[in-house]
């Protein structure tokens, strides 16, 4: 099992309903926008009510890995960046990157979400770098390849892009609005 | 303020006594909108739990001050809480003691008549998933008919009757719930008895049930005939219990019929569905009582929390019964079929013998309402 690096693992295993969202809200509080939780629970009605949950409190539930009794629920805290401004001026539509994907199999695809993101639902072929280790793996790129960069809405892709463009990169595209609408091929954990 | 647990069975009296109860619902939406406790005059509102976490200040306008509130949920514990919360603001409540998995599994048998030579036909009535079995006592012998996974409740009840259970019927292969023949058969010593054509894939032996064969229950031959009557499944089979009642399995029920589709034949089984509900049964006394083996909704209750009809009396009213053109009738048991019951697929594996969930997994498999008929 590849590691989904969550920010904070909370062990709701033995506790029944209401217990595992009542912990989980608790935990989501004492988290960063943007991090990561992984809840371990053994109540099976829990992931429903986990889907359910996130929804309502604007969260994103990821997903859950069945390992034995213990289901791993991953759900992404909801970041305030919907509204933030894109700095980066060269940028690409889901629809047209579908289009391109098909006809050039070589693209450069950087999902910059955490792993748990990426981990449930990705674009084949493309690359997992969560944006906060993108500093440290820039040597592991090419700096004259097409790069496109990709998240959730095209906020932390924005960010990505920049930084790139700062460091040499000469041909660095942002996909918009990202994978929250994106309706192309996906892969990813089976839930 | 204190909060008090009702139990499955104090709603079930209140839904045979058209009873008020206000019902606070906590489960998801999803769960809620899928199934749920009715009764005549049940009111319900839907707030999931983890909706109601920062506090219950916004529902408490929303609860009567002059009726019984029960707070509901899957299993207790959420229940519990907002129950609790509730009565934080000086609402008296209850919770429903073992939730929405207690009323799945509640069963309540109601005596529907007596036999000649004096016998007995009961109903067990399982008002959460409208599933309907029987029990036929006479002369110190008893048999049961589509009796659930809940088997303790037939041993019981036969033994304060002072009588052993000799026979085990299901009259077809189940979809919706995990039958509890074989148990109760292994733990008696009783024949269980099935549709041979609904048995080719079981892994256990039984006694085949034939058409034309009779059965006897006690000293005072109260026969059991059954009359191959395929529609629901190719199997399934009707029988008349001594002259009087007709057990209809789930090929005819009070306000609807059965439907063809669960295990997989639509198409197949329309023409054997028809011939049966309209040659067939046209064929017996309308003053038989049919005793089917579900009901849908809450208004097929008798007053005595009972569900049975004369045939006859089913003839003129069951929209089922009365399309006189064949297309029409076809298409409304393939084309207009309402979603198929939770995990069907599973249950029916279950009672071929073929996997062997535990409690727990059996439990999950039989959530939700029945879903077998047609209407």
């Amino acid at each position: 099992m590849e590691n989904l690096k969550a920010n904070l693992t909370l062990d709701a295993t033995g506790l029944a309903c209401p217990m595992p969202i009542v912990k989980t809200k608790k935990a989501m509080n004492s988290l960063e926008p943007g991090q990561v939780l992984e809840i371990q629970a053994t109540d099976k009605g829990s992931k429903a009510d986990m889907k359910a949950w996130a929804e309502s409190s604007g969260h994103q539930y990821l997903g859950t890995i069945e390992e034995g009794k213990v289901l791993k629920h991953y759900l992404h805290k909801s970041s305030n960046d919907e509204s933030m401004e894109k700095k980066h001026q060269k940028v690409i539509h889901n629809e047209e990157l579908e289009k391109s994907l098909e006809i050039n199999k070589n693209i450069v695809l950087i999902d910059v979400r955490e792993y748990a993101e990426y981990a449930f639902n990705h674009i084949p072929n493309a690359i997992s770098i969560p944006l906060g280790e993108l500093e440290g793996k820039l040597n592991e790129l090419n700096k004259e390849d097409e790069i496109y960069v990709v998240c959730r809405t095209g906020n932390r892709s924005d960010l990505a892009a920049q930084k790139l463009t700062e460091n040499g990169f000469t041909y660095v595209v942002n996909v918009v609005p990202g994978m929250s609408q994106w309706n192309g091929e996906t892969t990813g954990i089976i839930d | 303020m204190t909060i008090q647990a009702m139990t499955a069975q104090e709603v079930t009296m209140k839904v045979f006594n058209k009873e008020e109860l206000f019902i606070v619902d906590v489960r998801n939406e999803s769960d809620f909108k899928d199934w749920k406790i009715e009764g005549e005059n049940f009111e319900h509102i839907n707030t999931p739990y983890f909706e109601l976490l920062d506090g219950v200040e916004e529902m408490i306008k929303e609860i009567p001050t002059h009726k019984e509130v029960l707070v509901v949920c899957a299993k207790e514990g959420s229940s519990v809480m907002v129950a609790e919360m509730l009565s934080d603001y000086g609402v008296d409540v209850f919770y429903l003691k073992g939730g929405m998995k207690a009323w799945s599994e509640h069963i309540e048998p109601v005596k529907v008549g007596d036999l000649d030579d004096g016998g007995e036909m009961y109903q067990f009535v399982r008002v959460g998933k409208g599933c309907l079995s029987y029990m036929v006592v006479s002369d110190g012998e008893a048999a049961v008919i589509d009796a659930t996974r809940m088997t303790d409740i037939y041993l019981d009840f036969a033994i304060s009757k002072g009588a052993k259970i000799t026979n085990v019927f299901d009259t077809h292969l189940h979809a919706d719930h995990i039958s509890g023949g074989r148990t109760i058969a292994e733990k008696t010593g009783a024949a269980y008895w099935l549709p041979p054509k609904d048995a080719t894939e079981v892994t256990f032996d039984y006694s085949p049930l034939e058409d034309g064969h009779d059965v006897v229950i006690g000293n005072t031959t109260i026969s059991i005939a059954a009359l191959y009557s395929p529609g629901h499944t190719i199997g399934s089979t009707s029988f008349v219990v001594g002259n009087k009642f007709l057990l209809s399995g789930d090929i005819l029920f009070i306000d609807s019929i059965g439907r063809p589709d669960l295990a997989g034949m639509a198409e197949d089984w329309v023409g054997d569905l028809r011939e049966t509900l309209y040659e067939r049964y046209r064929q017996l006394s309308e003053e038989l009582i049919v005793l089917p083996a579900h009901f849908m909704i809450i208004d097929e209750l008798n007053e005595d929390g009972s569900v049975s009809e004369r045939l006859g009396t089913l003839f003129t009213n069951n929209h089922g019964l009365r399309i006189e053109n064949e297309t029409e009738f076809r298409h409304l048991v393939t084309e207009n079929l309402p979603p198929q019951p939770h995990a069907f697929q599973e249950i029916r594996e279950v009672n071929m013998g073929k996997i062997s969930p535990d409690l727990e997994q059996q439990r999950e498999m039989e959530i939700g309402p029945n879903r077998c008929a047609v209407r």
